[in-house]
């Protein structure tokens, strides 16, 4: 995680270097500074020598301008250096999700992948910034503190050392402890918060089955688990405070008695004792300090796995070198094709599929939830890397073929689809940066989708909101083939992607590719029988593997599966809302 | 914190503004918290006052224990031949005496503000969850989801860290400055206004930058929530991006957006990161200028100031003006908590669901006579008891599921009908499917049976008893509902069937999977019934929760059922178990079916056709396609 991370400093390297060491030349100031004021006293205020008071004045003076200075330049090289970083660390996380194949995204939910890209960004500057100065200041401060001390008094800085080596003992002590206790804390926390979310989203539920008193007693207990952690973390964490005050009041007292005898016995001077009385403080303030950033980079630590786990997430598929990028015809060949999901179950979700399609060809695929259809496609255009045998585009081997040339030439219309914030054309140019509104219009007649963009007032400039929200599930959809259209692509692979559509409008769409499309294969899945049968061919897939792949007359007599889905929607089935859209 | 509190932190950006409030309430959110606080902890808070006020008296008894040091030892000491330590000793286990006091209180203090706190946040929590369970259903409507979590999270945790830390800060430091005020006024008072003109510019720097900084860090906010909002669209659609080969255009984009974010974050921690040097640099000066004017002052004489007090001067100076900048620090994560209380107690304000049912559900025993008794047994016959009165026995009608509408209307709100004039009457047993377009009011009418809304004019009853009359919880147990949109809890399948009937046994939860064939697929998971189910069944199929859905209404056993078909697609296979999963349920129970299949719709004994909040049609499926009217329509349409 460090190396990863440190990688991420790049060309902020001078400014995280030049930060912690204006922070030393602060610090020496800083220390400095007491022992000057002791000169003030010593030599200005004890022997009545106002000329010395005003000379060690604006030495002081000038001493804290510099230290100024100094302060304000750390902090502009420590704000840019950090906040320089975290833009780093995020762009490295996003563009290695650019890269992330379909695989590495199941790995990840895209809330994660946000709160990584945020929060936990957010985290590591403010740990990062804390790292340059404080983790520089706080040990810097501690050690030339206690170097003055030893230069003012060899034996009374004996008390310091014995008061620091306490203190820092029973800090490292108080802190592991405390540690471990709040990340019991935050996991409780979360809890907490899911029963309040299953509350929040389940609130139908909760009323209709009368279980709020239920519910309270699950949130109670879960509250009280939190209250009881906290006590005992915080309780913990407040016995420091206090310790630290005796700790700091024994050297107080120490230093007086011993201190008042070396001053009557000429080793000390009135000024050196209340300097060392300033530098108790500073010592013991830095300890303080130090444990509480040990606190929180244990804290932010979990921020940096999970952005480094990101970053060094190798993509299960890249792009061969040298690919080809010739890909003439819309020939698919599957042989002796297997593949399991990783990270699944190991089952494989297609086993041992042999399959040959033309250029041109229509091919229809059918199976229930689980017979291996979107798994089946998503190989077509290397979403997914076979586990064994061979995927091949118009003869190739898709693992030969330029990456990106493969994706222009399969166009994936995906069952879950989306659209993006921006205007209908900004989207539908996903599939041509440079298309024209012509060749939009062209696409979406295809789609039959000009009938519905033209009574929107806008047009094709109507603005889509994030998610495609202010679009119906029907229009998204055809939106989408319209969109896929635009790559001109040799396949056309359509999962699931009419779903939404009454059967008029779906008849309609298929009858358009088929008619204005003739060269383009197209694959199509679907649960509906009717959406398929008239294909050319069409795949039965069961549980992996194919169960038939012929016509819709042939696998009537000869597919059990087919026939017995077909049986079952026999009778009429369908979604009376999107009819009764159209209809009344 | 983990990833799942941090994830509301989005919604909360974007969803600024205020729960609507029961007119007539009080508007003073911190006050209010104070006073809460009061009411429960008073010993505790005057503990707490006692005990600061002695840890800072001792720790200023420390600073001018300095001066006597100097003054009343170390300097008559030097100045004897045979110097004597006992009194320096009596003092100095005097002072020791003195500082284990307040070691003793700041202990006690802070331990008690923990209790104070911790306690103040459960009782905070608990009640608005309490709250929360008799918010009604329409709160819930009319809120994003993702805005309630955040104030149980968000705004909730604000109040934490104010409760927690800055209001035993500030009365600390404003004690320390008391204390420390009143004994500089006594060692000097020509000083002590010098620190106090010091102390105010150190304000005023720290206030002009806050400002500053408090600027850029908006639209750094603004920026990071631009940012959050373009992460979250490119990698939700990822899979969109790599299917068009737009990995170039996304990082072109999102670089764009990082270097904006980049620039504003420097900007305000450029200023942020001033404070502290000016700050620390000021005290300096500060210090510097009451030694030179001190010892301007004791050199001219005519004033009555030692050596030894102005070196206690010094030190004090010192603890004045950290306070005195550390309060304005604290104002601000004050006015940050104030936001948040007041969007808790805007939650805690929100009306409530009204219950003025007087009629309740019992089992009852019949007797010979053929009369009702009521029981505390379960005997599986339920009748509805009706006060009558005092001095009068009440009156008990069996619970058969009839259920009428007349005249029915209602609105979301008052000037929007949402329903106009609906009358339907279904007998004990009988299967009432709703049909019509997306917004025709379907929903809404198996909203109303269970009174998640009330209707505002006509009248339903149940039973022939109006539902208004009837004590929501008990009315609401006699009604299962099988929701459109499955919701699960975190715990096993069997924990999770219960739901329906809490006092089930285990065996009772595996005959309703039985019943509703939710068996099969159960016993397939990896521990059967006692599987986890995590994320609201997040591991489980749509199919799949929706039959355990189906399972949990089983287990119930109501006699009036509303159902809402799902329209999301599952595959045939599965859609036939659920289906025959509802089957089995229905049979025996009044059901209200919004449906949204055709096989559904035609074994109903009564058809209702919406359109726009009003009958158009209704009958059985035969009388509708005969009437060839919308129904016809509909069921021939596009086939």
């Amino acid at each position: 995680m460090i190396k990863t991370l440190y990688k991420q400093i790049g060309q902020y390297l001078t400014p995280s270097l030049l930060c912690p060491l204006f922070i030393m030349l602060e610090v020496v100031l800083d220390v400095l500074i007491p022992y000057v004021t002791s000169w003030i006293i010593d030599r200005g205020i004890m022997p009545g020598d106002f000329n010395a008071i005003y000379r060690y004045g604006v030495l002081m003076l000038g001493m804290a301008l510099l230290s100024f200075v100094m302060g304000v330049l750390a902090g502009q090289f420590s704000a840019k250096a950090s906040t320089g970083f975290a833009s780093n660390v995020r762009s490295a996380m996003y563009r290695n999700v650019q890269r992330f194949a379909f695989s590495d995204i199941d790995k990840y939910s895209t809330a994660g992948l946000v709160t990584r890209m945020t929060t936990d960004v957010t985290n590591l500057q403010s740990a990062y910034q804390m790292l340059l100065r404080i983790t520089v200041r706080a040990p810097f401060t501690l050690l030339s503190s206690i170097v003055m001390c030893f230069v003012i008094s060899p034996r009374l800085s004996l008390v310091f050392v014995v008061a620091t080596v306490v203190l820092a003992t029973f800090l490292y002590i108080i802190i592991t402890r405390v540690g471990r206790l709040f990340s019991r804390v935050f996991k409780q926390y979360d809890a907490v918060n899911s029963v309040v979310q299953e509350n929040v989203t389940g609130v139908r539920e909760v009323k209709a089955f009368v279980r709020e008193q239920h519910e309270k007693s699950k949130f109670g207990a879960a509250a009280r688990g939190l209250y009881d952690l906290y006590v005992r973390a915080e309780s913990l964490m407040a016995t420091t405070h206090p310790v630290m005050n005796l700790v700091v009041y024994g050297c107080i007292i120490a230093i007086s008695w011993w201190g008042a005898h070396f001053v009557v016995a000429g080793d000390l001077t009135t000024g050196q004792l209340t300097s060392l009385f300033a530098y108790v403080m500073s010592i013991l303030m830095s300890l303080m300090m130090l444990s509480m950033i040990f606190v929180q980079l244990t804290q932010s630590a979990a921020s940096g796995e999970r952005v480094a786990q990101v970053i060094n997430e190798v993509p299960d598929i890249v792009s061969p070198e040298d690919g080809i990028t010739d890909i003439a015809s819309g020939r698919i060949d599957f042989d002796g094709v297997s593949f399991a999901y990783k990270g699944g179950s190991g089952e494989y979700a297609l086993a041992g599929v042999n399959l040959h399609i033309a250029s041109g060809e229509t091919v229809g695929v059918i199976g229930g939830t689980g017979s291996g259809k979107s798994s089946l496609v998503n190989l077509i255009s290397r979403l997914y890397d076979v586990s064994r045998g061979t995927v091949s585009v118009d003869g190739k081997d898709v693992r030969t073929l330029d990456l990106a040339a493969l994706r222009n030439a399969v166009a994936v219309v995906l069952q879950h689809n989306i659209l993006f914030s921006g205007t209908l054309m900004d989207n539908l140019r996903w599939g041509n940066e440079h298309a024209t509104l012509e060749q939009c219009r062209q696409v979406c007649n295809i789609a039959c989708a000009t009938e519905f963009i033209d009574e929107m007032p806008d047009g094709f400039e109507t603005v889509i909101e994030q998610g495609g929200t202010n679009v119906s599930g029907g229009q998204r959809q055809r939106l989408c083939i319209a969109r896929a259209l635009l790559k001109s692509p040799k396949i056309l692979i359509l999962d699931d992607s009419t779903s939404a559509l009454d059967n008029a409008t779906d008849a309609r769409v298929r009858h358009q590719l088929k008619a204005l499309l003739p060269d383009v294969t197209k694959i199509v899945i679907s649960q509906r029988i009717t959406s398929i049968r008239d294909c050319d061919r069409i795949l039965v897939l069961d549980g992996g593997r194919v169960a038939g792949f012929d016509t819709h007359d042939k696998l009537m007599t000869t597919c059990a599966v087919y026939r017995e889905i077909c049986e079952l929607q026999d009778e009429p089935t369908g979604d009376f809302d999107d009819r009764s859209h159209e209809r009344i | 914190m983990t990833e799942a509190m941090r994830g509301f932190d989005n919604h909360n950006r974007n969803d600024a503004s205020r729960y609507a409030v029961a007119e007539g309430v009080t508007r003073a959110p911190l006050w209010r918290l104070l006073r809460l606080m009061w009411a429960n902890y008073h010993f505790s808070l005057i503990a707490v006052a006692v005990c600061i006020a002695v840890t800072g008296l001792t720790t200023l008894a420390s600073t001018l224990f300095t001066r006597s040091l100097i003054d009343d030892y170390v300097v008559p000491l030097t100045q004897v031949d045979n110097p004597q330590y006992a009194s320096l000793a009596q003092t100095l286990f005097t002072l020791a005496m003195v500082l284990v006091i307040g070691v003793i209180a700041s202990y006690v203090h802070s331990r008690l503000m923990i209790n104070v706190s911790q306690g103040t946040m459960l009782k905070l929590r608990t009640s608005l969850f309490d709250k929360m369970q008799t918010l009604p259903v329409s709160f819930f409507d009319s809120n994003s989801h993702g805005r309630v979590m955040s104030t149980y999270t968000n705004d909730v945790d604000s109040l934490r860290q104010m409760i927690g830390d800055s209001l035993p800060q500030t009365l600390n430091s404003l004690i320390t400055i008391a204390v420390t005020f009143v004994s500089m006024v006594v060692l000097s008072i020509p000083l002590t206004v010098v620190s106090i003109i010091m102390a105010l510019v150190m304000t005023r720097c720290t206030a002009r930058l806050g400002r500053i900084s408090r600027a850029h860090f908006k639209t750094q906010q603004a920026t990071l929530a631009e940012v959050n909002g373009f992460v979250e669209e490119m990698v939700g659609g990822l899979r969109v991006v790599k299917v068009f080969n737009h990995e170039q255009q996304a990082v072109r984009q999102f670089d764009t957006l990082n270097e904006q974010l980049r620039s504003s974050t420097y900007n305000a921690n450029r200023f942020a990161n001033i404070v502290m040097p000016v700050n620390g640099n000021l005290s300096h000066l500060s210090y510097v200028l009451i030694a030179v004017i001190g010892a301007w002052l004791i050199l001219r004489g005519g004033v009555d100031l030692s050596l030894g007090t102005l070196v206690a001067f010094l030190t004090l100076n010192k603890s004045f003006a950290r306070p005195v900048s550390g309060i304005s620090q604290q104002m601000n994560s004050v006015l940050n908590a104030s936001v948040g209380a007041e969007r808790v107690f805007d939650l805690s304000d929100s009306e409530s669901e009204s219950d003025n049912g007087k009629v309740t559900l019992v089992n009852v025993v019949v007797n010979a006579a053929g009369d009702m008794m009521p029981t505390p047994l379960r005997t599986g016959q339920w009748a509805w008891m009706i006060p009558r009165g005092t001095g009068v026995s009440p009156r008990f009608v069996r619970v058969s599921g009839g259920v009428e509408f007349s005249h029915v209307d209602f609105g979301y709100s008052a000037d929007h009908t949402v329903l106009h004039d609906i009358n339907i009457t279904a007998m004990p047993g009988q299967k009432i499917a709703f049909v019509g377009g997306t917004g025709a009011g379907k929903t809404t009418i198996t909203n109303l049976i269970n009174r998640f809304y009330d209707i505002s004019h006509g009248t339903i009853t149940l039973d022939g008893i109006a539902v208004t009359d009837i004590s929501k919880s008990h009315l609401r147990r006699a009604l299962g509902m099988v929701l459109q949109q499955t919701h699960l809890f975190t715990g096993s399948v069997l924990d999770n069937i219960r739901y329906g009937r809490l006092d089930a046994t285990d065996q009772d939860c595996i005959e309703a999977a039985k019943l509703v064939g939710a068996d099969g697929f159960i016993r397939r998971l990896s521990n059967g019934y006692h599987t986890v189910l995590l994320d609201d069944g997040g591991n489980l199929s749509e199919g799949e929760r929706q039959l355990l859905a189906i399972a949990r209404a089983a287990v119930a056993d109501p006699p009036v059922l509303i159902l809402d078909e799902a329209t999301s697609s599952i595959d045939t296979r599965t859609e036939r178990l659920v289906q025959r999963g509802m089957d089995n349920l229905m049979s025996g129970r009044t059901t209200f079916v919004i449906a949204h299949r055709l096989s559904t719709v035609r074994n109903a004994d009564c058809i209702i056709v919406l359109d726009h909040g009003k009958i158009i049609e209704y009958g059985n499926h035969d009388e509708l396609m005969e009437y060839r009217g919308a129904y016809y329509n509909l069921y021939t349409g596009g086939l």
